[in-house]
């Protein structure tokens, strides 16, 4: 029996007023009930449309059948044969612009809610202590993966899959990229998900060396030389942090969001227990409309700040997740928007006392399609602050690129890699994710490991024929 | 994982370790530097090489105990683990990358400041196994505090100065530079690595002397790898990253102020930390934060 009802089954989420305090998840997610009556809401249709538009093609109408018949560990083998990090994926897509989008559901009334069905199934399967199992025949061959981000964890969970011996190598001392470092523990917990995603991967027989540089701690021709990786995968993100090169932006009390999430999100430094340390600012300034502009920001919140959000353009171009934006408002962000920072003030001691900023109108679209944003003259005022937050987009790092002969990147230092296979410049040698892209979204690096895995296992494939 | 092998105490309150981490001991340079974190709950610290043997695949580091953190670092035995060890990180002093030739025609002068006498071993060391000896000035407040000086004089032609004059020239390294200077020794370049203050004095008096001058930085850091901007710093009016674009640097382009300035961070908040973790349950105030 189908539900016709035109609007999603509400989700349960924290209250504003109480999460603006706590690091606690602020979406609880679907209980058996309202999952299975969301469910009905899908129509199965013949030609499925949201399919389409998801980065890694997961068959949505099959799982979502089978939560309808109650069987989520049927819904997770269908989920699991497209994507390693469901639990993940359900929590930080931008649904709205992929499979959502695309929902027919959403012509007349709202779409059926994917993303949320998605975060039920892989959290109710984790529970049930459903586990991937590992391929009983090895072939042998073995293949480096570099940074254990959503594309290396996806392209190495997928040739582990396929038989392969395969070890990412993780920079920082925690496993999970961005997911770990750069998205909060309200938006994506840590212990309860990326954990056990990870160990998931683990589960497959991929091993993870945490601690190594590439670039520095070995380099890409010695795992191909001397530590016998037939193949690698470049999957090192996009982790160089922008700042607007302004007057006053060494002033003490600016940092980037990098490095505001990376104390918090990483380092635990939003808890008490952590000791390193992070500025509880009493009122902060935060740069930008992206997702890491609104996680920098919440993040601020809850340490108890009052905070306000400056970006030049309009609400209508704000980067971020719709839910994002939506939930930043409900917990008392202030939006400050058409505004763009000219100048930050510091006291005598060199810390931030304001930032001047300069009201913006729109003009023309420009080659992202938004509407340029132009400074109206005269307008500029001053918001007074002890804290300012650069969230402004985010480079790849010039590291591996640097220190292995023959890779090529373009001019904004991102890698070339073939779009189908990821294979770059360098026989051997493959990339994908934010380190080929630049900045962009989790699910998207995804889709760039999945086609690299591919492009890696019929390479290998072809070298022995 | 990353075993202590050996740990000594070159003065009261300054530790030698060599660890066990075949990586950075493979790969290490002079000028580099790692991030050691001493368990799960600890802050990443930044910390200079000060030797490095890729046989035994041992690295050496010294550290002096100025916070919570090194505190905690110091209370590690041999046979215990650190958490974490990465490197090696930054660019290798540029030293290492000119023709031998020309690097032995070079006459250089290294000034070690407290425990920066460390990486200048390093860098020292190096120099040595390739052909050249290069004079030294190695500073201390006092002769208690002089660390390996012994190991020092076996690389370099070493010149032992004390700020209070109880060993050695009697002033601190720019008294004993401007001697050097005065009697007739002259430099194609001065590299200095000690406390931000010691480097800063320094490349005000080579500035006069127009001595080009390397110094190495060693701002707040959390990652290490280029990913935070924490360590910034402006170098001839432009930003540049500690962690990857140095840590050395034209001493003549760094602005030392803001320098300085930014070491202020967390000072309260180390210190508070500090001061816990050394009374422990008998913590109750002082530390200007808590009540």
């Amino acid at each position: 029996m189908a539900n016709n009802m035109m609007l999603k089954v509400p989700v349960r989420e924290q209250d504003p007023l109480v999460r603006a305090k706590n690091f606690d998840e602020v979406c609880l997610g679907y209980n058996k009930e309202e999952a299975e009556a969301e469910a009905l809401r899908c129509l199965n249709c013949k030609n499925p449309r949201c399919v389409q538009g998801c980065p890694v093609s997961i068959d949505i109408p099959g799982f979502i059948q089978k939560v309808k018949e109650s069987d989520v560990a049927g819904a997770y083998a269908v989920i699991s044969q497209s994507s390693a990090l469901p639990a993940i994926c359900g929590r930080v897509c931008p649904q709205e612009s992929q499979c959502e989008g695309q929902c027919v559901r959403g012509i007349k009334g709202e779409a059926v809610a994917i993303g949320k069905l998605e975060r039920y199934v892989a959290d109710t399967a984790r529970e049930m202590g459903i586990r991937p199992t590992p391929p009983s025949v090895k072939n042998g061959k073995k293949v480096a993966v570099i940074g254990s981000g959503p594309s290396g964890l996806t392209c190495a969970g997928d040739l582990a899959r396929m038989g392969y011996d395969v070890t990412i190598f993780e920079a920082l001392h925690k496993a999970g990229g961005v997911l770990v470092y750069g998205i909060p523990e309200f938006r994506l917990p840590k212990e309860a998900v990326v954990e056990k995603e990870i160990e998931n991967v683990k589960a497959l027989g991929v091993k993870i060396e945490t601690d190594v540089v590439i670039g520095k701690s070995a380099k890409v021709d010695e795992l191909m030389k001397e530590e016998g990786f037939d193949a690698v995968f470049i999957g090192s993100g996009a982790g160089l942090p922008r700042f607007m090169r302004i007057p006053g932006e060494q002033a003490l009390g600016v940092f980037s969001a990098n490095e505001y999430l990376t104390r918090s999100n990483l380092m635990g430094a939003f808890s008490p227990a952590s000791r390193t340390p992070i500025m509880h600012a009493r009122k902060a300034v935060v740069v930008g409309g992206g997702n890491v502009a609104m996680d920098a920001a919440r993040t601020a919140l809850r340490l108890g700040a009052e905070v306000h959000i400056v970006y030049r353009r309009g609400e209508e171009e704000l980067p971020a997740r719709k839910e994002e934006v939506h939930h930043a408002k409900e917990e008392g962000i202030i939006f400050d928007l058409l505004t763009n920072p000219v100048e930050i003030h510091a006291d005598e001691n060199g810390w931030v006392s304001g930032i001047t900023c300069i009201r913006m109108g729109l003009g023309e679209p420009d080659e992202s399609g938004r509407r340029r944003p132009v400074a109206i003259e005269g307008s500029e005022f001053d918001i007074e602050c002890d804290c300012v937050i650069m969230a402004l987009g985010t480079s790849p790092n010039p590291l591996i690129a640097s220190t292995t002969s023959g890779l090529d990147v373009n001019r904004r230092g991102c890698i070339i890699a073939d779009e189908t296979t990821g294979a770059s410049s360098k026989e051997g040698v493959f990339a994908g994710g934010d380190a080929v892209t630049g900045a962009a979204t989790v699910i998207l690096a995804m889709g760039a490991g999945k086609a690299a895995a591919k492009g890696i296992d019929e390479w290998l494939s072809g070298k022995d024929a | 994982m990353f075993k202590i092998e050996k740990k000594e105490y070159l003065a009261s309150n300054i530790v030698l370790m060599d660890v066990q981490a075949p990586r950075i001991a493979r790969n290490a340079l002079p000028g580099q530097f790692l991030i050691v974190r001493a368990d799960q709950d600890g802050e990443r610290v930044p910390l200079t090489i000060c030797d490095y043997d890729a046989e035994k695949g041992t690295v050496q580091i010294v550290f002096q105990i100025v916070g919570a953190e090194s505190y905690r670092m110091a209370q590690m035995e041999e046979g215990d683990c650190f958490a974490d060890f990465v490197g090696p990180l930054g660019r290798p002093s540029d030293l290492c990358e000119l023709p031998l030739e020309e690097l032995q025609a070079m006459k250089l002068c290294f000034i070690a400041g407290g425990v920066g006498t460390a990486p200048v071993y390093a860098q020292l060391k190096w120099l040595h196994d390739h052909g050249v000896t290069a004079d030294c000035i190695q500073g201390a407040r006092t002769k208690d505090i002089l660390i390996l000086e012994d190991e020092m004089a076996a690389v370099s032609n070493l010149f032992v100065c004390t700020d209070d004059g109880s060993y050695g020239i009697n002033g601190n390294v720019c008294v004993a530079l401007q001697k050097l200077y005065d009697e007739g020794r002259r430099y194609d370049r001065v590299i200095a690595i000690g406390p931000m203050i010691m480097m800063k004095f320094v490349c005000q008096l080579t500035k006069e002397l127009h001595i080009p001058t390397i110094v190495s930085m060693n701002p707040i850091m959390v990652d290490g790898t280029g990913m935070c901007g924490a360590c910034r710093l402006m170098v001839g009016g432009e930003v540049k990253f500690a962690c990857v674009d140095g840590p050395e640097f034209d001493g003549h382009l760094v602005d030392f102020a803001q320098a300085m300035q930014r070491m202020r961070l967390y000072k309260t908040e180390e210190g508070r930390l500090y001061l816990e973790a050394q009374e422990g349950e008998t913590h109750h105030g002082g530390c200007g934060t808590c009540g």
